[in-house]
């Protein structure tokens, strides 16, 4: 009877040593980081994020165009991407009959089933094409946007605009899921209590429903975020990939992702290497901060009402 | 360990408590309960909603421990063995104390058939086999009154039964291990008034063998089914009687009062 | 009473703006998957899954090996992910809210949201690195990292659905507490982690990102673990940024190759669920 003393004793220290290599995992990305990436920080110092020149020739690495270009295309996603994202969720768990809502909620969630580099490849091709010949001349002559230093500038295709565009496709199902979760998480009496006030039903869903679910909502937008700060292959492949700071969106860009994808292969010093993996670095950190936030967001909704 | 059965102590109790009191972190939901359930006897528990029968029912079988924060103090002997004393192992102590919940909870993933060698399966290479498992299934099937309902589609799931054949299918796979008691907590409560008859039909057969202790709120099914009854009010064992003399001539006014409906 | 009729008239263009922003939102998805089949179908034949890659100039040509490679880059990360994390979730299940449960669910969370390419860095540096040479394992383990996460969540929310009777059940038979969590409350769970980990494959098998660093990509056959290896996203990379039109036909046509996989996969995920449940859970 002493073997079930031992089994149980075996499946404990099982499942704990499971459990044990996420923290473990986490330990050795940090430190396969901050290796790789230590010859080019202790080179350049803090001028590696505030320089603003990349030049692989001349031995120099400084990292800010390509932190621009991620706050940038990912600052447009957010902005594209949130409004529709809210919009399908609230559609979906409040408006939409019962009917079409699986249907329509099955086709969101797709959009997150669709690998980088099929997006990638869509955006070479139809996207980029389609924002120079249709958008930007509806920008700048039907809205007259064209004085504007946002859409300044000669239209070649790449762009950041294109880089935000597509990251706002990519990030919307997450943000929508995370929002309809939250939504569905807020009880019926919220929404009776408004509408015994004689609350219409939008007016329900704007004083109600989502001031209840405001820090999650918070939350799965800026998870969205961490989403669209480290994706990689979409972006290297619409964005341009040229380390300037630009005002103009129209103008070709680089995010840290991006660069790293599209300069690993040609990297031949070790400097050039490192400087890469230094880039990681910065975005691991960035992405390790807003997904903290965003989790904790999320988790205060979920864990219950408060005041 | 478990002594093997003693034949010549007829006095003794099978399973029998002393100074039991259980607790749920340090609130005391059960307190010195001294009580005895003897072979080819039935002994009910009845008592409010709340007052502990299910964890005095718990504490038989070690199955209290099982939740976090639980403790038991006091003494609870099998065959004269204290079953909390050290190095005595809970699980020898449920395969001797078998066990059914209010909820029937057949294994939902595993046949009919094989609910009922579930509890013998981890017995390993010392499980029966072939045409011996198959004698242990029809006989436990048997003993549960089952076997006609359920003989042409041993294979099936078990989900697919009725709410009171798969109460009987859990007795039958309780008793498929041979178990010297057997603890009932309220089987009846989730089922139609056929299926407890049934079932309160095969308490009876039950007890020509082993020893039964059934809890119930229910006076009427206590007062049908069982030899002896002890009334528990707020974890206090207030008196145990045989079934009758509890129900006629109480002597605790407390019981007199429950029984005739003033509480509960 | 018109503050009545503008508060209706508002009402009514709100709700109408959640529909606009419904059709907005799947509108990318038709337009994919039309532009996938527009221009990959005719590409795709029985030659793709068969032949290997042509040389600039020749039409057709297949990705035999890069279809191989992806199905090898599947089975590893599966070998590492689903063990770790189906272990990982049944420890997170039964602590709840101790504290390294607590600590190691966060992480989980955090460590699913890294950046992938994050995860080919930690790669390259531990096994690429140190050897010399790019190979299928370092993408594997990549790959498998990034499932342990995913698993793990799944894992736990499936075991949590199981009702408490259950393992009280087995307990009461006698059963010790490590067999009640493997054959009874693991197994009844079952279908709901074959769900998780079918999705968990299907994110990962359209990754690129990780594997540039670690599997690298190969234009001839090989199956050899320690030697780099080709894969689908990675050929369909290469070939997309390439200036031939040829090739641009066989990207399209990794493509759809690769979305149908993707979808197949998670169409089965949903249907393993429906089947043991009865309905959709989400
Ligand atoms: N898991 C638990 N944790 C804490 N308290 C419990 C738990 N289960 C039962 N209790 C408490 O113990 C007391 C006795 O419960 P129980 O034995 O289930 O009563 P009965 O079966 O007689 O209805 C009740 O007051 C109940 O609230
Ligand atoms: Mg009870």
């Amino acid at each position: 009877m002493t073997g079930a003393a031992t089994g149980d004793r075996l499946y404990q220290l099982a499942v704990t040593g499971f459990a044990l290599v996420i923290p473990g995992l986490l330990a050795l990305i940090a430190i396969a980081i901050g290796v790789a990436a230590w010859p080019a920080f202790s080179t350049a110092g803090l001028s590696f994020i505030t320089s603003s020149e990349w030049n692989v020739q001349a031995g120099k690495f400084g990292a800010a165009p390509a932190i621009y270009g991620t706050l940038v295309s990912s600052f447009i996603a957010l902005a594209l991407a949130t409004p529709l994202a809210v919009g399908v969720a609230i559609f979906l768990s409040e408006i939409a009959p019962k009917w079409l809502r699986q249907p329509v909620a099955f086709l969101v969630d797709l959009l997150a089933a669709i690998p980088s580099v099929v997006y990638g490849l869509w955006g070479i091709f139809f996207l980029v094409p389609m924002l120079r010949d249709h958008v930007v001349p509806f920008l700048r002559d039907t809205l007259h946007l064209g004085g504007t230093p946002l859409f300044s500038g000669p239209a070649y295709g790449p762009s950041m605009l294109a880089a935000g565009v597509i990251l706002a496709i990519m990030a919307l199902p997450y943000i929508s899921a995370v929002t309809r979760e939250v939504l569905l998480a807020v009880p019926r009496s919220q929404r009776d209590a408004a509408l015994a006030l004689g609350a219409t039903k939008w007016e329900m869903i704007r004083d109600a429903v989502v001031p209840y679910a405001r820090s999650g909502i918070i939350g799965g937008v800026i998870l969205g975020l961490g989403r669209a700060l480290g994706e990689t292959m979409a972006v290297t492949m619409v964005i341009g990939n040229r380390p300037e700071i630009s005002a103009s969106l129209l103008a070709p860009g680089y995010t840290m992702a991006s660069l790293i994808a599209n300069e690993f292969t040609e990297a031949t010093s070790d400097l050039h290497l490192s400087a890469l993996m230094a880039v990681g670095a910065v975005l691991f950190v960035v992405t390790l901060i807003v997904n903290g936030i965003a989790r904790w967001l999320v988790w205060r909704v979920a864990s219950g009402p408060r005041a | 360990m478990i002594q093997p059965v003693d034949e010549d102590a007829p006095e003794r109790p099978r399973l029998a408590t002393r100074e039991l009191s259980a607790f749920f972190g340090r609130s005391r939901v059960v307190s010195n309960v001294t009580l005895g359930f003897r072979d080819q006897e039935v002994t009910a528990i009845i008592g409010p909603s709340g007052c502990g029968k299910s964890t005095l029912l718990r504490c038989l079988n070690r199955m209290h421990e099982t939740v976090p924060g639980a403790s038991a103090t006091g003494i609870v002997t099998l065959d004269g063995t204290d079953i909390y004393a050290a190095g005595v192992d809970p699980i020898a102590v449920r395969r001797h104390v078998g066990m059914v919940f209010q909820r029937p909870t057949p294994f939902p993933t595993m046949s009919i058939r094989d609910n009922v060698t579930a509890g013998l399966k981890i017995l390993g290479r010392h499980a029966p086999r072939g045409a011996d498992a198959e004698d242990v299934v029809e006989g436990a099937l048997r003993h549960a009154a089952l076997w006609d309902e359920v003989k042409d589609r041993l294979g099936e799931s078990a989900i697919a039964l009725s709410g009171g054949q798969q109460q009987r299918l859990c007795i039958a796979r309780a008793l498929a291990i041979r178990p010297q008691v057997i603890l009932l907590d309220e089987p009846t409560a989730s089922l139609d008034p056929l299926s407890t008859q049934k079932v309160e039909e095969l308490v009876y057969q039950l007890k020509q063998d082993i020893a039964v202790v059934i809890v119930t709120h229910n006076m009427q099914q206590a007062a049908r089914v069982s030899d002896r009854t002890a009334f528990l009010l707020m974890g206090d064992l207030v008196e145990t009687a045989p079934t009758n003399t509890l129900f006629t001539a109480p002597r605790d006014p407390r019981t007199e009062a429950y029984i005739t409906g003033r509480f509960g | 009473m018109s503050a009545l009729r503008r508060r209706k008239a508002g009402n009514i263009v709100m709700l109408s703006l959640t529909y606009v922003a419904s059709v907005l939102a799947t509108l990318p998805l038709l337009f994919i998957l039309f532009h996938l089949l527009q221009k990959g179908a005719s590409t795709v034949s029985p030659d793709f899954f068969t032949h290997m890659p042509r040389p600039v100039g020749e039409a057709g040509g297949g990705m035999s090996n890069a279809i191989v490679g992806t199905l090898i880059l599947i089975g590893i990360a599966g070998a590492i992910g689903l063990p770790v994390g189906i272990g990982a979730g049944l420890y997170l299940a039964e602590k709840r809210t101790g504290a390294l449960a607590m600590t190691v669910r966060f992480l989980s969370d955090v460590l699913n949201g890294l950046p992938s390419i994050v995860l080919g860095i930690f790669a390259w540096q531990f096994l690429v690195r140190p050897f010399g040479n790019f190979s299928a394992l370092a993408g594997g383990i990549a790959l498998g990292a990034m499932m342990i996460p995913l698993v793990t969540r799944t894992t736990e929310e499936m075991i949590r659905l199981v009702p408490n009777s259950l393992r009280e059940a087995a307990l009461a038979l006698g059963y010790p507490r490590w067999r009640t969590s493997l054959s009874v409350i693991l197994r009844t769970a079952l279908p709901g982690i074959v769900t998780g980990a079918l999705v968990a494959i299907a994110r990962i098998a359209g990754e690129t990102a990780p594997l540039l660093f670690t599997a690298f990509g190969n234009q001839f056959w090989s199956t050899a673990l320690r030697e780099p290896i080709a894969a689908l996203p990675l050929q369909i990379f290469a070939y997309a940024i390439s200036p031939y039109d040829e090739w641009h036909a066989q990207a399209w046509a990794g493509a759809l190759v690769l979305i149908v996989i993707v979808l197949v996969i998670s169409l089965a995920a949903r249907h393993v669920t429906r089947a043991r449940f009865g309905s959709s859970t989400d």
